[in-house]
């Protein structure tokens, strides 16, 4: 499934781009250097915005030809229309957020489909870590607790829940290994990203 | 350059053979498509870049941005930086003798407007044998003039960059301009505008124009900052002289603008800042105006800019979104407010210096094409 054409783009990145239909209008919600958008732009003919907070990535964006705005998740998604794409990526940045529900909504109301991924919390190193009596620090949770950008921590169980409450539906859930592979066997256990394909209801 | 065809101004008024000075910075290429026009604020010129022989101290209002090596690199581009009629740095304006009267137009010098000027430097551009503008660049004021010609001239601007500008004045804005506008007028010296013909100037009224006017473009953590409540000297001085660094700071701003600036232009200038509106023609929507554009876009905004603020600059991008517009949108957290668009950010002046790579990039690219395709 994983072709060449892939091979410049992160492991996880690249088995979710296999969900974005071609030609598709996308909007990259945490687009960061524009790694993604610019993949699906030049590989799917997809077009669309990434919308990235962080100063220092902006200019990569602008070098890979990606249209990207700057400007907070949690408060920058008031210009766009109701229903004016066909994907929302909320990728590994939904547990950066404060209000995380309202976020979601947002993204129900502005896109057809959804693609959210995280940090999956009930993945089994964290379990041990917190048995042990310590906060989780792994290659997909990296930080700790007193220094980290993340501010949610939610397992798939839990995530399946909200989206049923902001009228998503879950179309698939996947969980990854860290090499981006996914995980059949004991996937709320061995997957370390939570990644969920869904459809506004 | 001379233009001996009048000018039909966007109030119906004629601007009957003018002049329009201007530079340039780097070579035109072969097929004349790395040509950027810069246009200026309220109170810069055509001088752009570098410096002139023998004045050193005389350089380019945006000489951090355009230059070899630069963000906007005159290595590549061919970089045109145009004087606005109505201003007062040689191109025709009211110091200037009305061919009708024989007299300096002073104050009957035509309002002109923002689209006046874009028709004006599309002139420019059409005796320079300039097709289509690989990018329009201003700041400010001159950010309104680069987003008027994706309206005005949709298929010869490639590139728009708009840079703490607004798609509209707010009521505050007109209001600090107004402000402005009657120190002016009211001065004993301006004579309704003929102060020329009396030997005079209206200084007073300029200084306080440029006071109010140099409070906007500065933050109040800026100020504060800069200022604080530092005293020139020792001690209260207990009367109406200087007491505060930030006053010795203001009049001195307005002293220096005094002696350069002409009145008649700052009414002028503040006037098409306060008129321009595209969306007005448009019941308000300001998508409907820009949906015949063609251009990308990059926008900066800057956070402490209370002046042009980052919302107007949302604005533009929700518009623009609205019409599918490829575009790029950065909202520096910078703490100079409006000011800080002619000043040194590393974050700014890269991603200005990205988005002419990535139109660099276009050109040869486009060559390159067109070099295979005739081979």
């Amino acid at each position: 499934m994983i072709t060449e054409r892939f091979a410049g783009l992160r492991a996880d990145l690249a088995f979710i781009a296999h969900w974005v239909a071609p030609g598709s209008r996308v909007l990259d919600l945490g687009c960061g250097d524009g790694a993604m958008m610019e993949y699906l732009q030049v590989d799917k003919h997809c077009s669309g915005y990434g919308v990235e907070i962080d100063d220092a990535p902006i200019p990569r964006c602008v070098q890979r030809g990606v249209s990207v705005i700057q400007q907070d998740i949690e408060s920058g998604l008031a210009m766009f229309s109701d229903a004016a794409f066909d994907t929302v990526l909320c990728l590994s940045a939904l547990q950066m957020m404060k209000n995380v529900e309202a976020v979601l909504r947002d993204i129900t109301r502005v896109g057809q489909e959804a693609i959210v991924s995280f940090p999956n919390f009930a993945h089994w190193p964290h379990r041990i870590a917190l048995l042990s009596g310590r906060m989780p620090v792994s290659d997909s949770l990296p930080y700790a607790w007193y220094d980290t950008p993340n501010l949610r921590f939610a397992t798939i169980s839990d995530f399946e829940e909200l989206a049923d409450e902001v009228g998503l539906s879950v179309l698939e859930c996947v969980s990854l290994k860290d090499d981006g592979t996914p995980i059949t066997f004991l996937p709320e256990w061995r997957g370390s990203l939570a990644v969920f394909r869904l459809r506004k209801k | 350059m001379h233009f001996a065809e009048p000018l039909a101004l966007q109030s119906g008024a004629l601007l009957a053979d003018y002049t329009l000075v201007y530079e340039t910075y780097g070579q035109l290429n072969a097929d004349k498509s790395n040509a950027v026009l810069v246009c200026h604020a309220l109170n810069a010129s055509h001088h752009v870049a570098g410096v002139y022989e023998g004045q050193p101290k005389n350089v380019g209002w945006w000489d951090n941005m355009v230059g070899p090596g630069k963000p906007l690199d005159t290595d590549r581009f061919f970089v045109i930086g145009v004087n606005n009629p109505g201003s007062c740095f040689g191109s025709t304006g009211p110091m200037h003798t009305n061919p009708a009267t024989g007299k300096p137009y002073g104050a009957s010098f035509p309002v002109v407007t923002v689209e006046d000027w874009v028709h004006a430097q599309a002139r420019l551009a059409d005796a320079l044998g300039i097709r289509q503008f690989a990018a329009v660049m201003g700041g400010s004021l001159g950010g309104m003039q680069a987003l008027s010609w994706t309206m005005l001239y949709p298929d010869r601007i490639a590139n728009c960059l708009v840079i703490a500008s607004t798609p509209k004045l707010t009521a505050q804005n007109i209001a600090f301009n107004d402000v402005a506008r009657q120190a002016i007028l009211t001065d004993p010296d301006f004579h309704d505008g003929d102060y020329y013909a009396h030997g005079v100037v209206p200084r007073n009224g300029l200084r306080v124009a440029r006071m109010i006017g140099h409070i906007t473009y500065l933050s109040d953590d800026d100020m504060a900052e800069k200022f604080g409540r530092d005293l020139r000297g020792t001690d209260y001085q207990f009367g109406y002289g200087i007491d505060f660094e930030i006053e010795s700071y203001l009049r001195y701003q307005g002293d220096k603008f005094s002696e350069y600036f002409d009145a008649n232009t700052y009414l002028l200038i503040t006037k098409a800042l306060d008129y321009f509106d595209p969306a007005r023609a448009f019941n308000g929507d300001l998508a409907a105006a820009l949906a015949n554009t063609q251009a990308e876009f990059l926008l900066v905004s800057f956070t402490t800019d209370w002046r042009f603020a980052p919302e107007r600059s949302r604005e533009m991008v929700q518009a623009l979104v609205r019409n599918d517009r490829r575009l790029t949108y950065a909202e520096i957290d910078a703490p100079h407010g409006h000011d800080a668009f002619l000043l040194d950010d590393p974050r700014y002046m890269n991603v200005v210096g990205a988005y002419y790579e990535k139109i660099w990039g276009r050109i040869t690219g486009r060559q390159n094409d067109s070099h295979r395709k005739a081979a």
